[in-house]
């Protein structure tokens, strides 16, 4: 029982007090580069479930079956980033062939989930946080719904700022950091629920 | 050396392992694309100035596959890519002439006057801002170099007298300097015309006369002058419709002011071969200026100092005996 407790407040933590994008600034690139939509922004969310998930998943078993048996543990980060790029060719593939609207939308974002930081930042903080196999699911997935349930949020307000009345120098990108700002301080308030 | 050759081969088994799997997916999910579209990428200039309307090379040969895009979209590759496209869509390319952007003021330090002096930013949006800019004239060339920033070919430069000009011969007529002049003052002409008019203040011909030397004041004299009903006038402007223009260049001699702008070094006069003339009379008959003379059945000759090579007399001869020199 205790240790399901465990689970789900990493769960939480990593969805809203930790929140990848809105806590801990990982991923700041397709959250402002993908936010302009809110269909395109449940599309990247997605699609950086998926590899978050699976990249938490096979660096674990890398990490504990590989690396750490031969001692060469320094060879952490060239090979995370070897997973992940692989994990984005694959989902790049897939949303290809069976989304091409899809494909279209996300652009140049999908194959920079590559280089989304919050997806290696996930993995290193497995490790260092000494997870076991099913924390260390349960805490990929939570990066990686506080990402698409921050990205989504971002793009519904997007989605309005677009009708607003704006004033001129600060339409587009100025407004949208400026809010992105705003909805990190409010995640801020998340730093209370649990003690 | 038993950690390097651990690494190297966990490393490169682990790369290996990962390529297959890939390679695998690959040929599972393959998704067929059309084959032209990189063939006319590779025929654009890759300049992704976007002066087709589309976001780069890449967009435009996506959407000339497509079929939504006219082959000779490209402006900037001009007849020689618009051909090269067409050879791989299949289509024939009618040679479409080539536009050049020109600027279309002459009023510099000499001859233009200033109402105040300006020391803001360096930037003829931001000069405009402020009471239309130094310039006496609110239409004139501030000078400023927004359009030489723009330009993606490096072919406007400011000359020592504070006037923006186009380097014909670096100048692709993409546009992008069109859009940039805050006054609205470059116009992208077809390549084969010599005559412009350099000037498109709208103000009565007083106003200009006071600001600038070389204005259009509105005199209407061009008007007169044109044979070939191709100067329009309207707001105190004279305008050349580039279609009817003969380049016969009289405007530009009638012009008092020197605002019509003609590359007298570039007029030709007509020839006739006397060999080949039969006498029809058809030149003569065509010929607005009376520079050809000679009666029926005799061999006809050209006026040398009537003639402005307007090229008329060339289009209607039946047997091909006249020339331009």
């Amino acid at each position: 029982m205790e240790y399901i407790g465990k689970i789900f407040l990493i769960l939480l933590s990593s969805i809203l007090i930790n929140n990848f994008v809105m806590s801990r600034f990982l991923g700041i690139c397709p959250f402002l580069g993908v936010s302009r939509r809110v269909e395109t922004a449940v599309g990247m969310g997605a699609a950086v479930t998926f590899v978050m998930a699976m990249t938490s998943l096979i660096t674990y078993i890398i990490q504990y079956g590989i690396l750490e048996p031969l001692n060469i543990q320094y060879l952490q980060t060239i090979v995370f980033i070897l997973v992940i790029a692989c994990l984005v060719q694959f989902v790049e593939m897939v949303i290809q062939k069976s989304s091409p609207t899809l494909y279209k939308a996300l652009g140049v974002y999908l194959p920079l989930i590559t280089t989304n930081c919050a997806v290696l930042g996930v993995a290193i903080i497995n490790i260092d946080e000494k997870y076991d196999l099913i924390q260390t699911l349960f805490n990929g997935i939570g990066a990686a719904l506080g990402f698409t349930l921050a990205i989504v949020l971002f793009a519904g307000i997007r989605e309005r700022l677009e009708l607003s009345d704006i004033p001129k120098p600060l339409k587009g990108f100025p407004i949208a950091l400026i809010t992105a700002g705003l909805m990190s301080v409010a995640f801020l308030g998340f730093q209370g629920l649990i003690k | 050396m038993n950690l390097v050759l651990l690494s190297l081969l966990s490393l490169g088994g682990m790369g290996l392992l990962f390529g297959a799997l890939l390679a695998f997916a690959s040929k599972k999910f393959s998704v067929e694309t059309d084959p032209r579209i990189e063939d006319i990428r590779n025929v654009l200039p890759g300049a992704n100035c976007g002066a087709c309307g589309y976001p780069g090379c890449d967009g435009f040969a996506a959407a000339v596959a497509a079929g939504v895009a006219p082959v000779d979209g490209c402006t900037v590759g001009g007849a020689a890519v618009a051909k090269e496209v067409g050879s791989i869509m299949g289509i024939e390319v009618a040679a479409k002439e080539k536009l050049l952007a020109r600027v279309l003021c002459q009023g510099d330090c000499e001859a233009a006057k200033d109402k105040y002096e300006y020391k803001g930013v360096r930037d003829c949006v931001a000069a405009s801002m402020l009471a239309d800019g130094p310039k006496g004239c609110r239409y004139g060339c501030l000078g400023l170099g927004t359009c030489v920033r723009a330009c993606p070919f490096d072919a406007i430069y400011i000359s020592d007298k504070g006037l923006a000009v186009v380097d014909w011969d670096k100048c692709t007529g993409c546009g992008k300097c069109v859009q940039a002049c805050p006054k609205g003052l470059i116009e992208l002409i077809p390549e084969s015309s010599l005559v412009q008019v350099l000037c498109i203040s709208k103000d009565p011909g007083k106003e200009v006369r006071d600001n600038c030397k070389v204005g259009c004041i509105g005199c209407r004299q061009c008007v007169r002058a044109c044979r070939f009903d191709a100067i329009e006038f309207a707001d105190n402007l004279a305008r050349i419709d580039y279609s009817k223009c003969v380049n016969c260049m009289l405007c530009a001699e009638k012009c008092p002011t020197g605002t019509i702008y003609a590359d007298f070094a570039k007029r030709k006069v007509a020839v006739i071969d006397e060999e080949k003339c039969i006498g029809c009379t058809a030149c003569k008959r065509a010929c607005k200026f009376d520079a050809i003379e000679g009666a029926v059945r005799e061999k006809h000759r050209v006026l040398q100092d009537k003639c402005t090579g307007c090229e008329q007399c060339v289009k209607k001869c039946p047997v091909d005996a006249i020339h331009m020199e």
